[in-house]
């Protein structure tokens, strides 16, 4: 054994410096110049200003906005640090909800959000993606189907007629690489920026 | 089931199988005789390393010494990594100001990181600074992969070589395949993911301003330098919480499907490179066939039944269209996150792109089944490759005793002591698996840590133990495993998992080593075919079965019912 010790010590030292710095740094250098944008977050700005990030969903809740799938993350509860208050999209925080298929809990927060969600949108079935939590809690993404059911409520919040808001969806769908890989989804702050650019009809 | 779905995952498959052929060849030539032409540059370094180390790269080592030096390696990095994470308030690179982690949280988490687990009892963005995730963490993802390969190549070589007593050179089996094949590949990989979205930045977290006028913090890192080790290494991992479902960490389809690659790649190539080394392609094929068979049904299960979906929500008008969404992203979709889940388990990496937890019952029966089968599917990087050949012989051994005579496994006698050993190595893991439960099933500071009642809740602590004694390191991610119970027992439990499983192992290797290699007669049974495939496959699903059935029956079976009967807790 005494005689492993001194290649094993010497041999973590080395592959540390190389593998935990020179690697990160090799790849971070590399990174910022061939793909700068993506190396810093793929960050939007408006007016100069961050307002966030095209990869990382944030939260909406007013009726003029495209609304994400809901988000179990959390936050420190400000009054008492030992405990944790709701906080969805912490982008500081990512989380899923992580409540099992026969949970109760899981069954009550899906009839409210399905209340919820009939409240604004109306009859007819609800996409799952609507009523169910995402695994990061940070989806930037909703479902074609999700987001066509909100138009209707958002048209009329916004005054706009609901085939503009459609062919809006229609633009917004990102579909499948080569028809395969991936699914057809609309990002949520991609749109709602969109919105944002519409005049009123 | 679409037929899009399955064109994905068939189109996954293939792209692991075009890349493992050339990747085994390489690893087969970079261990036999001289590193790769193309690498030519790197040769100094390693020579340097050697002199500073004080290693004679010529001078083999028999089971023993090679064991001795893995071990006293696992050591030092264990201490290193440890001191690191108590330090870390005092250390560089901590922009957002993390505070040193606990005891009993770094004890897990070197451990953990130490044996190719990677379980996270931690939240990575509320707990780790930068430079603990690349000089504590990230290192760990590339030396314990290393270690996993050295030992494989060690377990291979005692059927390379007849009335031999050496197995090779830890020092120079570990360097090597850290500097000429996890580095390189780990580097490229890297790249691809930053052009996909994933950041590389030393800034701690972004503050946006968002559209509706709220404050929000990103955090961010250099997360694709340790993304791709991350999945190369089958460490899993993640730089969050949320691990590969995060959507920096894993963008969008492409990188996911990239994730996927990269997990099952060295671990697909390594049993191709074993078929070479012992100079029968043919039995790399065989080894290489019986995990496919087994991980593509464990892939087509999940995709059914979360397709099938949560019969609960239908109640409330939710579009079963769909499947169960509850704990996966959009961009995934369920035929890309059940091709995940399968994978990641039966590799031991452990990554998760969906919540285990939120799965349907027969969903989560299948990663919590494929890691007790003992990561073999293709395994971890090394580990999957010397469990395979233990389960190899253990079938031989059947097979011999079926038709009355000694087994050999490519040309070596399989004896008793062999099989004491093999024996002693497979069994260490449901002794720790259910040993664990059992207790923490009932005790009270145990419990008090679940967050699903009822079966899910046993499933919870079930899957704890089974993802640490497995080093796979994917949780049900309910279950809060940051106190010191869990901290403590889950450390024990991956440190058995993977060193009470690989000594045995290699005193096997030593002993095999110094037994003549036979010429295969017309008596010898055939470990090539389609025969042995399907023995292979019943010796493994039989033994995984019967040690883990009735815990599973209890766990997530009796849910499945449940479920469709409309019964919640």
């Amino acid at each position: 054994m005494p005689r492993h010790i001194r290649p094993a010590i010497v041999l973590l030292a080395a592959l540390t410096a190389i593998t935990g710095v020179a690697y990160p740094l090799a790849v971070a250098g590399v990174a910022e110049v061939a793909f700068p944008a993506q190396a810093n977050g793929s960050l939007i700005l408006r007016g100069g200003k961050i307002v966030g990030s095209s990869l990382i969903g944030q939260n909406f809740a007013s009726p003029r906005y495209f609304h994400g799938r809901p988000s179990a993350t959390s936050a420190p509860d400000p009054a008492d640090s030992s405990k944790t208050i709701d906080a969805p999209y912490n982008a500081a925080n990512s989380s899923g909800a992580n409540l099992g298929p026969t949970s109760q809990k899981l069954i009550d927060r899906v009839r409210g959000d399905a209340e919820a969600w009939r409240a604004t949108a109306g009859p007819g079935s609800i996409p799952a993606d609507a009523v169910t939590t995402s695994a990061s809690g940070l989806d930037p993404d909703i479902t074609p189907q999700n987001a066509g059911a909100q138009a209707a409520a958002i048209a009329r919040a916004r005054g706009l007629t609901e085939e503009r808001l459609r062919a809006l969806i229609a633009a917004q769908t990102e579909r499948p690489l080569f028809g395969i890989l991936g699914e057809p989804r609309v990002n949520v702050l991609g749109i709602n920026l969109a919105l944002d650019q519409l005049g009123s009809d | 089931m679409t037929l899009v779905g399955l064109a994905q995952i068939a189109l996954v498959f293939a792209l692991v199988l075009a890349a493992a052929l050339p990747l085994g060849r390489y690893i087969a030539a970079l261990f036999s005789d001289n590193p790769s032409e193309g690498l030519r540059f790197v040769a100094p370094v390693e020579s340097a390393l050697y002199r500073a180390a004080g290693v004679d790269p010529a001078r083999e080592q028999d089971w023993l010494a090679y064991t001795l030096a893995m071990l006293a390696f696992s050591a030092s990095g264990f201490v290193s990594l440890y001191a690191i994470l108590r330090t870390q308030a005092w250390l560089p690179w901590n922009p957002r100001g993390f505070d040193n982690v606990p005891p009993d949280l770094a004890f897990n988490t070197a451990i953990s990181f130490l044996t190719n687990t990677n379980w996270q009892a931690y939240s990575g963005e509320t707990t780790m600074s930068h430079f603990s995730q690349m000089a504590g963490l990230a290192v760990h993802n590339f030396l314990s992969a290393a270690t996993g390969i050295a030992l494989a190549l060690a377990v291979t070589r005692a059927f390379v070589r007849s009335s031999a007593a050496t197995l090779g050179n830890f020092w120079v089996d570990m360097v090597r395949a850290t500097l000429f094949l996890l580095l390189p590949l780990s580097f490229v990989v890297a790249l691809a993911f930053v052009a996909l979205g994933t950041p590389q930045t030393f800034a701690g977290a972004v503050d946006a301003a968002t559209l509706e006028g709220a404050k929000q913090t990103i955090a961010i890192g250099p997360m694709a330098s340790q993304e791709a080790i991350k999945q190369i290494g089958t460490n899993g991992g993640g730089f969050f919480n949320a691990n590969s479902a995060h959507p920096f960490e894993n963008p969008n389809a492409v990188s996911n499907a990239l994730q996927i690659w990269a997990m099952l790649v060295v671990s697909t190539a390594l049993p191709i490179a074993f078929g070479r080394m012992v100079g029968l392609p043919r039995q790399g094929y065989a080894l290489l066939a019986a995990m496919g068979v087994l991980l593509i049904a464990g892939v087509l299960v999940v995709y059914g039944a979360e397709t099938a979906g949560n019969p609960l929500f239908a109640q409330f008008g939710v579009d079963p269209a769909m499947g169960n969404m509850e704990g996966k992203e959009v961009r995934f979709g369920q035929a890309m996150s059940a091709m995940f889940v399968a994978v990641t388990t039966g590799l031991s990496c452990g990554a998760v792109n969906a919540m285990h937890a939120a799965l349907t019952p027969l969903g989560g029966f299948v990663p919590l089944f494929l890691i007790q089968l003992g990561e073999v599917l293709p395994g971890g990087v090394g580990s999957g490759l010397y469990g395979m050949i233990v389960f190899a012989i253990l079938s031989v051994f059947v097979a011999g005793l079926m038709v009355g005579r000694t087994p050999e496994f490519l040309g070596k006698k399989i004896e008793a002591r062999e099989m004491k050993l093999a024996m002693l190595a497979i069994l260490i893991l449901p002794l720790v698996i259910l040993g664990f439960s059992a207790v923490a099933a009932m005790l009270p500071a145990a419990l008090a840590s679940l967050a699903n009642a009822g079966p899910h809740g046993l499933s919870e602590i079930l899957y704890a133990y089974s993802s640490a004694a497995g080093n796979n390191g994917s949780a049900f991610a309910g279950l809060n495993a940051n106190t010191p119970w869990f901290n403590v027992t889950t450390g024990i439990a991956m440190a058995l998992g993977r060193f009470a499983y690989v000594v045995p192992v290699m005193a096997m290797a030593g002993s095999l080593v110094g037994k003549t290699r036979a010429a295969q007669s017309a008596g010898t049974f055939p470990t090539d075919g389609p025969l042995f495939v399907g023995l292979l496959v019943g010796v493994i699903v039989i033994l995984g079965g019967l040690q883990f059935f009735p815990a599973l029956a209890l766990g997530p079976i009796v849910e499945q019912v449940l479920m469709l009967a409309g019964k919640t807790f």
